[in-house]
C-alpha cells in the first residue's frame, strides 16, 4: 500500500505538530481552529460532520487511473476551426524544460526582481517579440487571454481618447467570443457597442458612421480574410478615436504590422507559438501600445533598471498603474499575466528566430493556398480571396452535411451557418489532412491531379511585410536544442522557485503543487482540444468539469460553480456581475453602491467599477476589522441604492473576525448581496464554508488554495461560486459545448432547481474567451480534491492554521505580531510590524526582505495589507524543518539590525542595507565593508554547501520607472 | 526658492507663493518625503481653467500616487517642464525647482501659515 497523498501534501508530521502545538499551548490543531474560528460560522453549525459529497481520498495511483478514464472519454480530432485557436507543434525542449519543469512552474509573480531575473528575462524576451511583430513601441507581459486583452483595449482607448462619445465601433468580421465578450462588459459601463462592416467602408465614409472613442478591427478576420484597415484607422484617428486591432502573431511575419498601419493598440494571443490549445486555455493574451500609451497599459510591464552596482537588471515597471495602488481609479483590475505561457511563446520565437517563424508562417500559407486551389478543383465555392491561413467557402445548405463528414473523417471545421463553412490551415496541417477536408466536400481526391506550382499567394501584395523583426541577438543565437536547454537552464538558475525552498508570501498560498497533480496537463486528450470542439469530444472534461463544480460547492457551501474566470479578478467581476444581473432582474436598477473596507485587497475596488458599481470605502477599527459602526452608518446612508458588500475572510490581516456573521446579516437586512472574496480559503476549508455563514457568492483562487502552480506570475483560475438565487447570472458562453451546470439547489430556490442535485443554466455574459476558462489545468485542482478527500482538506487547513501561529508564536518576541482574532491567534498568515524596528534601528522592511535572499529565502509579502510590515504565509505543505530555518533566519537578522543600532555596524554600511549580495560582490575588488565576506553571504555555516547566490544587487525601482525600457537590451549592456 | 516661513500652505501638503495675482504651487518636502521617489508627475494643461480643492494633476512615485489639488480657483499660466522631464526635482528641490504650476487668480482662499501647517504635520 502506497502512502496516503495527504501525508506527501501536508509538510508537518503528526511528531511535529505535537511539538508546534505544546509551544503554543494547545491540545490538538481541531482544539487550535476551533479557538481561532469563531464558534458561530463553524461547519457543523449549519451541517453534519460526515455529509461531505467529495469521494474518500484516492491515492495517486488511482486518481491517475480515474484522469486516464477521463481522458479516455475525450476525442482529439484535427481542428481545422481557427477562430484563434490553432494546433502547435511545442518544441520538445520547451515542453521539458519549462511547461514541466518546478523551477519555472512553481515561481510566484516576480514582485523581488532580485531573484526574479531569469523570469523576467524571459518575459521581456516576450515583450520584444510582441512589439517588434505588432510593430508597435511597449507591449506587456501578457493578457489573460485574446478576448480580454480586446476589452482592455477598448477600455484603454476610453481612457486615452478626448472624445466624449459613449459609442465604440466593432468590425463585423471579429471573433465571435471577442464579441460576445465585448458585449458583456460595454454593457456594465454604459458603453454603446456599434457593430460596422469597416472593410466595406470607404475610409471617406467613416465620417458619417458619426462620433466614436474608439474601435476595433480583426486582422486578419474571423472569416480569414486579409484587408487594409489603415484608412479606417487614419479616419478614426482624425476625429480623435483611437484605432485597436486584434492581430495573427504567425500572420504578422508575413504581412504590415498593426503598429505600421497606424494602430494605437494591438492584441491579441500568442497561443499558436507553442502552447497546446487545452480546450480553450491557459495561453497568452498580449497587448502592445504605442510611443504615449506606456502609462495607460493595464497588468505587468517588464522594465530594465540598474542594481546597486550599476549593472542592468530587470524589474516590473510602472506598478503604480496597478490595482492594488490606485484601487478604484486603477487602470484595470487584472492582477496577473499569463506568465508561464508567455515564457513559453517568447522561447519559441528564441528557438526558432524569425526565418524559421517566417518558414513556418509561410508553410502554413502555403498549405490555406493549396487547399484553396484543390477545393476550387474539386468545384468548391471558396467565398474568400485574400487569406493568410483561413477561408471560408459557400455550400448553400450543405454545411452541416460536410462538416459532420470531415468529423467522420477525423477533422472538425467551423460551421458558421447553414451555408458556410470555416477552414483553418496550422503549423501541423498535412497534405493528407487536405484531402480527407476535399473528400468531405463530396470532391475526389484531386491532389494527384493538381498542380500545386500554380498556387497564387492569398495575400494582398501592398501588405507584404518589409520590416525587420527579432533582430535582437538573443532571436538569433539558440538554433541547436543543446544551446536552447543551456539558456532555458541558466535563466531558471537566475530564480528562486519552490523548488529551492519556502515562499512564505502571505495571501498567496504558495503550497505544494505535487508531480502527480501535474501529470494530466500534459496528456494531449486534454492539451489537444479546440475550445469550440463539438460536445462529442469533450465528453471527459465535461465530465471533469461537472465533478469539480460539485465538489467546490460542497467546500464552500454555495449551490452552483461556474469555472469560467481565467483568473481571481475576472471571478471577482462574474461574481459582482451576477450580484448586478440579479438587481437588474428584479427592478432594483438603483443598486449600484458597493461597500468595500478599506483593508481589502484593491482589485475588490478595481472589478466593483468595471461592474458598473460605485465604491464606497468602510472603515477598519485599529484592530484590523471592519469598523461595524461605520458599515451599519454607510448602510444606512445608502440603504436605497446598495447593491453589495466585498469583504475577505479570513480577513486580508489574516484573521478570522469574529463578527462577520452580523455584517452579513446587516448588508442582507439592507437588501444588499455578501460577496466574500475567496483569497483566503486556504484558512477556512473544512472548518467553515462562506455558504453558511451568509456569503451569496465567491470567488475562488485554484492557483491558492486549490494547487495550481503560479506559473511565475500565471496562469491562475478563478472560478465564481454563488447561492442559487445567484446561479442564473453566473457567467455562461454562446459557444458552450453545455449551458447545465451543477446546482445544489437544496433551499432557497426550489422552482429553479426542482432539488438536490439539479442543474442551472448560467445565462451571465462570458467573462473569458473560451466557454470553460482555461481548462486543461483543471485536472490539477481535481486531483488535489480527488486524492485530499474532505478528510485531507481539513487536515491541510489545520496544518496551515498550526503553521502560521507557530511562527508568529517563535517571532512575536522579536517583531510585534500586528493582527490576531480569537484567543490571541492569526489564521493562516500573520503580519509582522516593523515600523518600531525601522524607527530604532534604521532598517526598513526592503532591507529586511532582501537580507533573506541571502540566507536562501523568498521573502514574505512587503507591506501590504500595512506599509511596512511583512505578511508570512508558511502553508501546510512546509516541513518543520524548513519553518525553523526561518524562524531562526528572522531572529538572525533581528540581531543585525540591533548591531545597527547599538552603532556596531554604520547605518549605511552594513549587511542589511546592502542585501542581497551577489558572488561578485564579495569576490571583485577589495573588500573594505564594515562587516566581514562570510556575514555577506554565509550568514548560516549550512549555506556553503548549497546556496542560492542572486545574480544582481538591489535594484533600483526608481531610475527604472524614470528611464522606462521595455525591451531587450543590447548583449553590451551586460558586459562588465 | 522662497523662506518656507513665507510661503501659504493647504492641508493637501502644497505650498503657495503668491506674487501679486499668480500663484506658484508645489508639495511641501513632507509630502514628497511621504510619497518616496517620484518618478512621473501629470499636469494641467497651459490655459486651463482649475477650480480650488479640485484634482488637476497626479505625482506618482514609485509605490504610490499622489493627487494634485488645485489651491485656488483660477487659470494656469505655466507648468514646470523641467519636473516633467525629471521627476526627482520634487524631491530634490519641492520648494524651488520642484514647483508645479503657475496659477493667475482673481481671488486668495484662506490658506494655512507656516506655523498652521507644522502644527498640522506635527513639526
Amino acid at each position: 500500500m502506497s502512502q496516503p497523498f495527504t501525508q506527501r501534501h501536508i509538510g508537518t508530521d503528526a511528531d511535529a505538530q505535537s511539538r508546534m502545538l505544546a509551544i503554543l499551548g494547545y491540545e490538538s490543531i481541531d482544539a487550535l481552529v476551533n479557538a481561532a474560528v469563531p464558534e458561530s460560522i463553524q461547519v457543523d453549525q449549519f451541517r453534519t460532520v460526515g455529509d461531505s459529497t467529495l469521494p474518500p481520498a484516492a491515492t495517486e495511483r488511482e486518481a491517475i487511473a480515474e484522469l486516464r478514464e477521463l481522458a479516455g472519454r475525450n476525442t482529439v480530432k484535427r481542428s481545422m476551426i481557427g477562430l484563434g485557436y490553432y494546433d502547435t507543434v511545442t518544441p520538445a525542449v520547451i515542453k521539458r524544460n519549462v511547461f514541466e519543469n518546478p523551477s519555472w512552474y512553481t515561481a510566484y509573480t516576480p514582485y523581488q526582481p532580485e531573484i526574479s531575473q531569469g523570469r523576467l528575462e524571459a518575459l521581456i524576451n516576450f515583450q520584444t517579440m510582441v512589439a517588434d511583430l505588432t510593430g508597435l513601441s511597449t507591449a506587456n507581459a501578457s493578457m489573460l487571454d485574446e478576448a480580454t486583452a480586446v476589452v482592455e483595449g477598448m477600455l484603454l482607448t476610453r481612457r486615452a481618447s478626448k472624445s466624449k462619445s459613449t459609442r465604440f465601433l466593432v468590425d463585423v468580421d471579429a471573433l465571435p467570443q471577442t464579441k460576445a465578450l465585448l458585449a458583456n462588459r460595454a454593457a456594465a459601463l454604459g458603453i454603446d457597442l456599434v457593430e460596422v462592416d469597416l472593410a466595406s467602408t470607404a475610409a471617406d465614409a467613416t465620417a458619417e458612421l458619426g462620433e466614436y472613442f474608439g474601435l476595433f478591427v480583426q486582422y486578419p478576420g474571423a472569416s480569414g480574410r486579409v484587408w487594409n484597415p489603415a484608412g479606417v484607422i487614419a479616419a478614426a484617428q482624425a476625429q480623435g478615436a483611437l484605432a485597436v486591432v486584434a492581430a495573427d502573431l504567425l500572420a504578422l511575419t508575413l504581412i504590415t504590422s498593426p503598429g505600421e498601419l497606424g494602430a494605437d493598440v494591438a492584441v491579441g494571443t500568442s497561443q499558436r507559438f507553442g502552447v497546446p490549445m487545452g480546450f480553450g486555455g491557459p495561453h497568452a493574451g498580449y497587448m502592445a501600445v504605442r510611443k504615449g500609451l506606456e502609462r495607460q497599459l493595464p497588468g505587468r510591464l517588464v522594465g530594465v533598471s540598474v542594481d546597486a552596482a550599476g549593472h542592468p537588471a530587470y524589474r516590473l515597471s510602472l506598478q503604480v498603474r496597478e490595482q492594488h495602488i490606485r484601487r478604484d481609479k486603477a487602470t484595470s483590475n487584472i492582477c496577473t499575466a499569463q506568465v508561464l505561457l508567455a515564457v513559453m511563446a517568447g522561447m519559441y520565437a528564441v528557438y526558432h528566430g524569425p526565418e524559421g517563424l517566417k518558414t513556418i508562417a509561410r508553410q502554413v500559407h502555403e498549405r490555406a493556398g493549396q487547399l484553396v486551389v484543390a477545393l476550387l478543383a474539386a468545384g468548391v465555392d471558396v467565398v474568400t480571396a485574400t487569406f493568410f491561413d483561413t477561408v471560408r467557402v459557400s455550400v448553400p445548405g450543405r454545411a452541416a452535411e460536410v462538416v459532420r463528414a470531415a468529423a467522420v473523417s477525423g477533422i472538425n471545421l467551423h460551421l458558421v451557418d447553414a451555408d458556410t463553412i470555416g477552414i483553418a490551415v496550422d503549423e501541423t496541417t498535412t497534405l493528407a489532412d487536405l484531402a480527407l477536408v476535399v473528400g468531405a466536400f463530396g470532391g475526389r481526391d484531386a491532389f494527384g491531379l493538381v498542380d500545386f506550382s500554380m498556387v497564387e499567394a492569398g495575400l494582398p501584395p501592398e501588405l507584404h511585410r518589409t520590416s525587420e523583426f527579432l533582430t535582437h541577438p538573443v532571436f538569433n543565437t539558440h538554433r541547436s536544442e543543446t544551446s536552447m536547454m543551456r539558456y532555458l537552464k541558466r535563466l531558471a538558475d537566475y530564480d528562486y522557485a519552490l523548488d529551492r525552498g519556502m515562499i512564505p508570501l502571505g495571501s498567496c498560498t504558495m503550497k505544494l503543487n505535487a508531480a502527480t497533480e501535474m501529470e494530466a496537463v500534459s496528456w494531449p486528450e486534454f492539451g489537444g482540444l479546440h475550445p469550440f470542439a463539438p460536445r462529442a469530444d469533450v465528453e471527459g472534461y465535461l465530465e471533469l468539469i461537472r465533478q469539480l463544480e460539485t465538489w467546490l460547492t460542497d467546500v464552500t457551501g454555495y449551490d452552483s460553480v461556474s469555472l469560467q474566470p481565467n483568473a481571481g479578478s475576472q471571478g471577482e467581476l462574474a461574481g459582482l456581475l451576477a450580484i448586478r444581473g440579479f438587481h437588474l432582474s428584479t427592478g432594483d436598477t438603483q443598486r449600484t453602491v458597493c461597500l468595500i473596507p478599506s483593508s481589502a485587497h484593491g482589485t475588490n475596488a478595481a472589478s466593483a467599477v468595471l461592474a458598473g458599481m460605485k465604491v464606497v470605502v468602510v472603515a477598519c477599527d485599529e484592530l484590523g476589522n471592519v469598523d461595524l459602526a461605520d458599515l451599519r452608518a454607510k448602510i444606512s446612508e445608502h440603504a436605497e441604492s446598495l447593491a453589495a458588500l466585498m469583504i475577505t475572510y479570513p480577513s486580508t490581516h489574516g484573521v478570522y473576525e469574529h463578527e462577520v456573521g452580523a455584517i452579513c446579516r446587516a448588508v442582507h437586512d439592507a437588501g444588499g448581496q455578501v460577496y466574500v472574496d475567496g483569497a483566503n480559503l486556504n484558512a477556512l476549508l473544512g472548518f467553515a464554508r462562506y455558504g453558511d455563514f451568509g456569503g451569496d457568492v465567491s470567488h475562488l483562487n485554484l492557483h491558492k488554495t486549490f494547487c495550481i502552480p503560479h506559473g511565475g506570475g500565471g496562469p491562475g483560475v478563478g472560478p465564481v461560486a454563488a447561492k442559487a438565487h445567484l446561479a442564473p447570472f453566473l457567467p455562461g458562453h454562446p459557444m458552450a459545448q453545455g449551458d447545465e451546470h451543477y446546482l445544489l439547489g437544496a433551499g432557497d430556490a426550489p422552482a429553479l432547481a426542482g432539488g438536490v442535485g439539479g442543474t442551472v443554466v448560467h445565462t451571465g455574459g462570458p467573462v473569458s474567451a473560451a466557454p470553460y476558462g482555461s481548462p486543461s489545468i483543471l485536472p490539477i485542482s481535481w486531483a488535489y480534491v480527488r486524492m485530499m478527500g474532505a478528510e485531507g482538506l481539513h487536515e491541510a487547513t489545520g496544518a496551515a492554521v498550526l503553521a502560521a501561529n507557530y511562527v508568529a508564536k517563535r517571532l512575536e518576541a522579536h517583531y510585534p505580531v500586528l493582527y490576531a482574532g480569537d484567543n490571541g491567534l492569526v489564521a493562516h498568515e500573520c503580519i509582522l510590524d516593523l515600523r518600531p524596528l525601522t524607527e530604532t534601528t534604521g532598517v526598513s522592511v526592503d532591507d529586511v526582505a532582501k537580507r533573506l535572499v541571502d540566507y536562501g529565502f523568498h521573502a514574505p509579502t512587503m507591506s501590504f495589507p500595512v506599509s511596512g510590515t511583512l505578511m508570512i504565509e508558511p502553508t501546510e505543505s512546509e516541513d518543520l524543518a524548513e519553518i525553523d530555518r526561518f524562524v531562526e533566519a528572522m531572529i538572525a537578522i533581528k540581531a543585525e539590525a540591533d548591531a545597527v543600532a547599538a552603532g556596531r555596524w554604520p547605518a549605511d554600511d552594513n549587511p542589511l542595507c546592502n542585501a542581497p549580495h551577489t558572488a561578485q560582490s564579495v569576490i571583485e575588488g577589495e573588500w573594505t565593508h564594515a562587516y566581514d565576506r562570510e556575514t555577506a553571504v554565509y550568514p548560516v555555516r549550512s549555506l556553503i554547501r548549497g546556496k542560492y547566490w542572486p545574480p544582481v544587487r538591489r535594484i533600483d525601482n526608481a531610475y527604472g520607472d524614470r528611464n522606462l525600457v521595455c525591451a531587450c537590451p543590447p548583449p553590451e549592456a551586460f558586459e562588465s | 526658492m522662497a523662506e518656507q516661513s513665507e510661503l501659504q500652505y493647504t492641508a493637501e501638503h502644497e505650498w503657495v507663493l503668491v506674487d501679486g495675482a499668480t500663484a506658484t504651487v508645489g508639495i511641501t518636502a513632507y509630502a514628497a518625503d511621504k510619497l518616496g521617489d517620484v518618478v512621473f508627475v501629470e499636469l494641467p494643461a497651459v490655459g486651463s481653467d482649475v477650480a480650488s480643492g479640485t484634482v488637476v494633476g497626479e505625482i506618482e512615485s514609485t509605490k504610490s500616487v499622489g493627487e494634485l489639488f488645485a489651491p485656488i480657483t483660477g487659470t494656469v499660466t505655466e507648468t514646470n517642464d523641467a519636473v516633467v522631464d525629471s521627476p526627482e526635482l520634487v524631491n530634490g528641490d519641492p520648494f524651488g525647482a520642484g514647483w508645479l504650476i503657475k496659477v493667475s487668480f482673481a481671488e486668495l482662499p484662506p490658506l494655512l501659515s507656516y506655523a498652521e501647517y507644522s502644527a498640522l504635520i506635527g513639526e
